[in-house]
């Protein structure tokens, strides 16, 4: 019998080290295994979401085409959320992470990140068509609903005179700025982008200001993964060189940001 | 009032504890604004609930079996419902089905929230207290009402000048248990955005990351918010003693 438990403890226990071993393991064990694995969203249009047959289609899967593309392999996408995304990398589950992750220090410290920055998000206004709002100071005194508890929500209200109506989540503003209590949204402008790529609000809203307060995003890889953030960091420079992450925000119907415009500017000639 | 800013600045600076509502000048004026809205909520949503809370009961006493129907019906919705269920559904159910106003072609709502959020926790409490003055009624001996009636009142001037006061001693302090959670509920208008008290100050931990704190703030505030409640409320208990009737 303690023969038998011990076989079981120290077989489950080389079975666990061989499955932890399989990703991030650099450029070459990519290539041997025949498969890069990317960490991507599956619910944020258009950045990666489920296309109506259920795979995972946009901006990021496309980039991460792109990169399985320059190896030469096969690409597995896996779906990720925010509260899982860097467990994941660094138990090896993925060996590349592109999921609208936001470039904060304490998560520079646990992953290795990729540079340049390849994407940055904004603070926007979704705004109801007929207020007539064309510019930031067009708000003053005005409802604006806002999620609870977002970073940007005092920043907003105290530079540009808002009146900030909070509620917590993201359906509750939505619903109540359909309702007519304000007259417009405050949230990422990702985000928001995705939203009028629906038709329900395409029609009575949109995005006449220009965004604020960029927030960037970054890639990751594992912590010592350093062929394969190499390999990443050309990449991302030859996406701003030729102006590819443009063409996608235009291929999946977003305007293009101003980051996007100026690195590709500042990168065309390189 | 600047030293008290100063005292605060520094405890912040040598212990890391962070009352950013004392000495920030713009988080100070919302969370007062806060404290303003709180008030309204309460003694508005008080004055309402009692009314309502009285008429109900009169009605309940009443012949028309409709309207005694009607009134137990408002009971049964009002308190076996969650409030928080009730102030979402008036503002974001029943705010949708009523008419709005267009104003330069966009829709505005007639109601907005706080008003909603006053007439959401008014019924929520005067359901409450329809039973709570029930059982002050009940407690009016039935030889009293009769001799009321034998000396010529109405069945509301006798409601109005016997039963009630005799009622409302009886039930005093039921009623200002209601009136107290009633005061403490009214932190649920957060939800919609009302901007009272626990909404500026969960505005304020979120930005300042000084959760701890300001939930000191919080508790203290209502403590001393519903201890001013309960000491008016034993005030007017002292004030209506009759002598020799109960304890």
């Amino acid at each position: 019998m303690k023969n038998v438990l011990h076989f079981m403890i120290t077989s489950a226990a080389a079975l666990l080290l061989l499955g932890t071993a399989h990703a991030a393991d650099g450029v070459d064990a990519i290539k041997q295994r025949g498969t890069l694995i990317v960490g991507v969203k599956a619910d944020y249009k258009p950045f990666g979401f489920r296309d109506p047959a259920g795979n995972v289609v946009g901006i990021e899967p496309d980039l991460a085409a792109d990169v399985a593309k320059r190896l030469g392999v096969k690409l597995e996408l896996v779906s990720v959320a925010a509260s899982n995304r860097i467990e994941f990398l660094q138990q090896g589950k993925i060996d590349l992470l592109i999921a609208t992750m936001s470039d904060r220090p304490e998560r520079r410290k646990v992953v290795q990140v990729i540079e340049p920055l390849y994407y940055s998000d904004y603070v926007n206004v979704l705004i109801n068509k007929k207020a007539g709002i064309k510019d930031w100071a067009d708000l003053k005194g005005k409802p604006v609903c806002a999620t609870s508890g977002a970073w940007y929500n005092k920043d907003v209200a105290r530079t540009y005179g808002v009146e900030i109506v909070a509620f917590d989540g993201s359906e509750k503003p939505l619903f109540a700025m359909k309702q007519g209590n304000c007259i417009g949204y405050l949230y990422d402008q990702t985000f928001l982008q995705g939203k009028l790529l629906d038709d329900e609000w395409k029609a009575d809203y949109d995005l006449p200001l220009k965004g604020v307060l960029p927030a960037p995003w970054m890639i990751a890889v594992a912590l010592g993964n350093s062929s394969l953030q190499k390999l990443l960091e050309d990449t991302t420079k030859d996406w701003m060189k030729t102006g590819f992450i443009v063409a996608e925000e235009k291929k999946w119907g977003i305007t293009p940001t101003e980051y996007s415009l100026s690195m590709h500017e500042q990168y065309k000639d390189k | 009032m600047q030293a008290i800013a100063n005292w605060f600045q520094e405890l912040y600076e040598k212990t890391g504890l962070n009352f950013s509502v004392f000495y920030d000048a713009y988080d100070w004026g919302r969370y007062v604004d806060g404290l303003k809205m709180t008030l309204l909520l309460s003694v508005t949503t008080i004055l309402l609930s009692l009314v309502i809370g009285a008429a109900g009961a009169l009605i309940q006493s009443g012949p028309s079996r409709i309207a005694r129907a009607m009134v137990n019906a408002f009971v049964v919705v009002f308190r076996n419902t969650p409030p928080l269920v009730q102030l979402f559904f008036f503002y974001f159910g029943l705010g949708t089905l009523m008419p709005a106003i267009e104003s330069g072609g966009m829709r505005i709502p007639l109601l907005n929230n706080t008003q909603w959020a006053i007439i959401s926790l008014s019924l929520f409490a005067g359901a409450f207290n329809v039973e709570i003055f029930r059982s002050g009624i009940e407690a009016v001996p039935r030889t009293t009402v009769e001799a009321a009636e034998a000396l010529g009142y109405t069945r509301i001037k006798a409601y109005i000048h016997v039963v009630l006061p005799l009622a409302i001693r009886v039930c005093l302090p039921a009623l200002n248990n209601n009136l107290v959670n009633l005061l403490k509920t009214t932190t649920l208008a957060y939800a919609i955005a009302v901007p009272e008290t626990l909404y500026a100050v969960k505005q304020i931990w979120s930005e300042s990351q000084n959760v701890l704190e300001m939930m000191i703030v919080l508790l203290a505030t209502y403590g001393i918010l519903v201890g001013v409640l309960v000491w008016l409320m034993h005030r007017w208990e002292r004030a209506m003693h009759i002598p020799g009737y109960g304890r």
